[in-house]
Parts: structure tokens; sequence; C-alpha cells
């Protein structure tokens, strides 16, 4: 006779198994990868920076100096690094960027939302995303050899006639290369960008009350007024902050429009600006080591002033509504 | 055999109203056209401005006589968010255009199998070429990918299926990655690893910084296509049971498979035109270098730059046709990453 042996209970635990422990090992540590690559790009850039961040203390920003004197053996007498005019130049050229592209690109959103049919809204939609992939180098060139004529001529045209404002003043006479040039240029590499973040919050704008707006009798302008607008006005100025942070951190397509000086310049239509990212390209090429340093410097503030803004832009349009891009 | 009824379309312009519109359009041209005329602006933008302005004014004033001031402010708008869309278009057009016509005359037969070593930039356009650029480009593309895919979809499965205590920070850090300049992406390559590391250009460095650049855009779009997975499907995985490593292994990643390869796919787009840390990191050498991990080596946007920057007609003329063949290279990647997802969507 046999015994029929009982199988001892198997033990149940909610304790993942080890590949499962493995597993959300790996993951998360490709997920805190982002965190550790953000932290260190800060470390680096402010270690090998400290140096002449620390001579310089705060005239880093505020002083317009940009000078080293080297002997002829090649060592360096003296040196003041200073980034005040470039960062007056890289937000200048980041706001004209904003003004000019905020107003087209909210008029194109609505467009697209409420006017367009929707095959061009189709295709509409296509072209802008695709435009918001091409490199910042096409945008460069095709500023500097077809853009930058024209819109000089659209610089003077404005200082004849609005000159008497202080800020369209030119003096001297030099209108090549300005800040309005470069925001120009950068106004129309962040149209996209602001373009396609309003017109998913305009979107979202809720089905029942633009019903009703029409309901009553409501034009479409109207309707977008009393509708749209109020429930997309802040996702629209997160989409323009995004914007914003994009134009600072802009190189090559600015680079090649602006001519950059070292003095603190506010007639946006004198060929006398201003940027950070731009200043970095320009120096790096002849730059000896102790000039690195200081570029690293620059670097960092770059770094920090386009993360507040960004950081700002998210929170601002995560609030509105949840798919902010 | 019964009659149908026909509809009647109430809402359908009249004849009528047809011929009103066309000689709306047609004074707005006209007036754009005595108007630029007459002032000291010039070019065709000014026509469209002008147009617009015009044709809405125009369309304005007609809709106030009809049918009163409501209707005379919506019609204004009508003509300014249309100026608006043609504001955002026309540049593209422009680019688009300048490109194909400034670009295809520095095409020719050995473009793709010439470098630049043995030609200096005034040399007529059929000597040298692109090759040294196009291969160059590649490796760093391929080298960004082996870095930054992993890293990317790890990120986008941290957030959807582990959901652990910093998925919200990382969220918001990879989203602050994605505006991170590319130009301090390169400098901190280069104080990170080139100068105290290798002390050497090479297409590492290139591929590093890319890397920086890559990985936020793969990670949220990964993430995206993620949470489109019905989460039945995880569900069932674990019923069955599998481990969430199985899950997400066998399950999981094969049903998102079309919607990662878009992602990969729009982050190499994102990354193939970027030019600042390239400059800083590459040293843009003239000759195919087949060493991905020493030596100076090309890439397209630089090429491109150097040719820009050196100036005389025929460097020019490479530039474009360089910007002709980086165009055509993103328009690929954009049209073959929109098919992916149209054909995620249709399943």
């Amino acid at each position: 006779m046999t015994t029929t042996s009982i199988p001892s209970p198997r033990k149940i635990s909610t304790e993942p198994r080890r590949s499962d422990k493995v597993f959300r090992g790996v993951v998360t540590t490709g997920g805190l990868s982002s965190l550790v690559i953000l932290g260190l790009i800060a470390i680096f850039l402010a270690y090998r920076g400290f140096e002449v961040l620390q001579q310089e203390g705060i005239g880093f920003i505020t002083s317009s100096d940009w000078a080293v004197n080297i002997d002829e053996s090649g060592n360096i007498v003296d040196s003041t690094f200073g980034l005040g005019a470039m960062l007056v130049g890289t937000i200048l050229c980041a706001l004209i960027a904003v003004v000019i592209a905020v107003p087209i690109s909210v008029l194109s959103a609505l467009f697209l939302n409420f006017y367009a049919p929707q095959w061009l809204k189709k295709f509409l939609v296509a072209i802008i995303d695709m435009m918001a992939a091409f490199p910042s180098i096409l945008f460069g060139v095709w500023g500097f050899l077809v853009l930058m004529p024209s819109v000089e001529y659209w610089g003077m045209l404005i200082n004849r006639y609005l000159g008497w404002i202080p800020l369209f003043k030119v003096e001297p006479y030099y209108f090549t290369r300005s800040p309005f040039v470069a925001g120009v240029v950068l106004a129309i590499m962040i149209i996209p960008i602001i373009t396609s973040v309003s017109r998913e919050i305009f979107a979202q704008a809720p089905l029942d009350r633009i019903q009703a707006a029409f309901a009553l009798g409501a034009t479409r302008w109207a309707m977008i007024k009393a509708v749209v607008i109020p429930h997309g006005r802040s996702g629209v100025v997160g989409g323009a902050m995004l914007g914003l942070g994009r134009a600072m951190g802009e190189t090559v397509a600015v680079f090649t429009v602006l001519n950059i000086v070292f003095q603190v310049n506010w007639q946006i239509l004198l060929g006398a600006g201003g940027n950070v990212a731009s200043l970095i390209i320009l120096k790096f090429s002849e730059a000896g080591e102790y000039e690195i340093k200081a570029l690293m410097a620059a670097g960092l503030v770059l770094f920090l002033l386009t993360l507040a803004v960004n950081a700002i832009a998210n929170v601002i349009v995560k609030s509105t509504g949840k798919s902010g891009r | 055999m019964s009659t149908a009824a026909v509809p009647t379309k109430p809402w359908a312009k009249s004849p009528q109203d047809r011929i009103l519109g066309l000689t709306f359009l047609l004074a707005a041209i006209a007036f754009s056209y005595f108007f630029v005329a007459a002032t000291e602006m010039k070019g065709k933008l000014a026509y469209a401005f002008i147009f617009f302005v015009a044709y809405g004014v125009i369309i304005s004033t007609f809709s106030f006589i009809t049918r009163g001031p409501q209707a005379a402010k919506d019609s204004f708008v009508s003509a300014l968010v249309a100026l608006g869309a043609v504001a955002t278009v026309i540049p593209i057009a422009s680019i688009l255009l300048t490109v194909v016509q400034k670009g295809a005359p520095g095409l020719h037969l050995g473009i793709f199998s010439n470098d630049m070593s043995m030609a200096t930039p005034t040399d007529p356009i059929p000597t040298g070429g692109v090759l040294h650029a196009i291969t160059g480009t590649l490796t760093m593309v391929v080298l960004a990918l082996i870095m930054s895919v992993p890293i990317g979809i790890l990120t986008a499965l941290y957030l959807t299926e582990i959901k652990g205590k910093f998925a919200g920070p990382i969220r918001f850090l990879v989203q602050a990655m994605s505006g991170v300049p590319s130009i301090v992406a390169g400098l901190f390559i280069l104080s990170a690893v080139l100068y105290p590391i290798t002390k050497n250009y090479s297409a590492l460095m290139g591929a590093l910084a890319l890397t920086i650049l890559m990985i936020p855009t793969i990670a949220r779009t990964s993430e995206e296509v993620l949470l489109l997975i019905p989460s039945e499907l995880r569900e069932a995985g674990t019923a069955l049971g599998g481990t969430q490593w199985r899950t997400v292994a066998m399950i999981v990643l094969p049903a998102a498979r079309s919607g990662l390869m878009t992602a990969i796919i729009l982050g190499i787009a994102r990354i193939a035109g970027e030019t600042a840390p390239l400059l800083l990191l590459t040293g843009g050498g003239d000759k195919v270098n087949p060493n991905p991990f020493s030596g100076s080596v090309g890439s397209l946007p630089y090429y491109i730059w150097k040719s820009f920057n050196a100036g005389s007609p025929e460097a020019l003329t490479r530039a474009w046709a360089g910007l002709l063949v980086l165009m055509i290279l993103v328009l690929i990647l954009f049209i073959a990453a929109r098919a992916l997802s149209n054909r995620k969507m249709s399943k």
C-alpha cells in the first residue's frame, strides 16, 4: 500500500522574483540617468569654470569686458571676462523672437483649429511639425543669404517712421546683422513650437461650451473670444516660454546673422548684439586654456538660464492641459 | 422607380455670393498692388501682407453694411488668422524652394563617392564630395543610437511600467533636458571627457554630445507610445503567470514596436543636423576617417558650416548642396516616422 504524498503548500509571497528585482533595478537606473546627466553637466561646467567665476565674482554677469592680454611668450598678463552684454543680447534676441512669433503662432493655431478645412489642416500640421525638425544650420544659412537683406530693409523702414521711440533708434546708422535680424530668424524657428503647443491647448477647449456659444448666436470670433482664449491663455504663455528657452540656447542660426559686440546695446535695429552661445563658438577656436575655462563658466550660466525658463514653461503648460508638449 | 428628394444645401454659396467674393479678392489684390507701388515698401512679402489687411478691411466693411458690427469683427478676424497661417508657411516654402534651387547645381555624379581631402574651396564643383561627411554623420548617429536608445527606452519604461516614486521628478527632468542648449551639451563633453580623458577629436565625442540631445526625444515619444498600450495586455501577461520582466519584454515592447521605431527615427531627425556640439568636439576633417574612436572626423553640418564660412561662390554652392542632402535626409526620416505612426493608429 502506498501513501499518497501530499505536496507541501506553496509559499505565497508578494516578494518579486529575482528576475524582476534585476529588471526593476536596471530600469530604475536607466530612468535616473537624466538626473545624473543634468547633475553632471552642472557639476563639470561649474568645476571647470570655478577659477574664472571665483576671480571675476559677480562681475562675470554684470560687466561687459571680454579681453585676454598675452605677452610674447604666450603667458596671460591679465584678463577680464564679463558676460553682461552677451546676457542682455541673448535675452533681447529671444524676447524679440517671442514678441514676433506669439501673435503669428496664436493666429495660425486658431486658423488650424477653427477655420481650416480638414484636408488643409492635416497638410499644414504635417508641414509645421516637419519644420520643427529642421536643423538650425538650415535656418542660419537661409537666414543669412535669403532673409537678412529684406529684414534689414524692414529695419530701416521701422527706424524711419518709429525712430523717435528709443528702442528703435539707430546711432550710428548701421543696420547689418542687428539683434532684430537675429530675432526674426529665431522667431521663424520657434513659430512651429508655439503653434503646436497652442493648437493642442486650443483643441482641448470644452466642446459643450463651444456649441453653447454657437447656439446663443455667437459668431466664430465671439465664440473664440468667449471660450477658447480664456481656456488657452496660460497654455499659450507656457508655449511662449518654451519658445523663449529654445531661442536662448540657439547657437548656429544666431551666430550667422548677429554681429557680436562687447557692449550692452538696447537699440534692437543697430547692428551690434550679443549672445552667450554664439560667444562660445566665436571664441572657442582661438581660446587658450584659461579662456576656455571662462567659456565653460559662460556655458554654465546659459545652462542655468535655459533650465529655469524651461522649468517654468513646463509647469505652466502642465497646469493647463495634460498634453502639454 | 421613385424619385428621391434632392437634398437642398441652404448653407451653400449662391452664384451671387461667389461673384461678390471674387470681386473683393480682386479689389484687395489691386489695392495691395497700388499701395505697395505708392509707398516705399517692396517685395512679395509686402504684397501678401497688404493683400490680407486690405481683404480683411473690405470683407469686414461689407459684413458691417449687410449684417452689423459683430459680423464685421468676425470677417476681419477670419482674414487675420489666414494671414497668421500664411506667415507660418511662407518661411517653410521659401526654405524648401531656395535649398532645392541653389543646392541642385551643386549635385554631381561623384558627390557621394569623393571626399574633400583633395579639393580646395575654390575648386570647380565636380571635384570633391560629401563622402567623408556622410560617413561621419552615419558613424555618429549609429554610436549615439547605441547609447541613447537603451537609456531613452529604459526611462520611458520607468515612467510607464514601474511608476516608481521618482516618476514625477524624472518626467520633469526629461522635459528640462530636452531644453538643454546643444552648445552646452558640447561643452559638457568637452570638459568631462575630451579634456581629461581622450584629449583628441573623434566621432565618439560628437556622438556622446548627440546622445544627451537625443535621450529626451526618445524617452518622451516612447513614453507616449507605451501609455497607448492597453493595460489589459499587461494584466493578461500577469494572469498567465508572467513576471513583470517577461510581461514587458514579451508583450508590451513587441506591441509597441512600431511606435518605438517612430521614437527612434524622431530622435535621429533631431540630431542629424545638430551643428554646435560638433564644432567643439569633432574637428571636422576633410578625409574619410574609418576610426570612430580617434581622429578628426567630418559630418554634414560641419561640411556645410565650413563651406559657408569659406565664402567663395563654389564653396557656397557646396554648402547649399550639403543643405539639400541634409534636408532630404531629415525629410525621409520624418516621412518614415509619420508613416510608421499612422500604421500604428490604423491598426
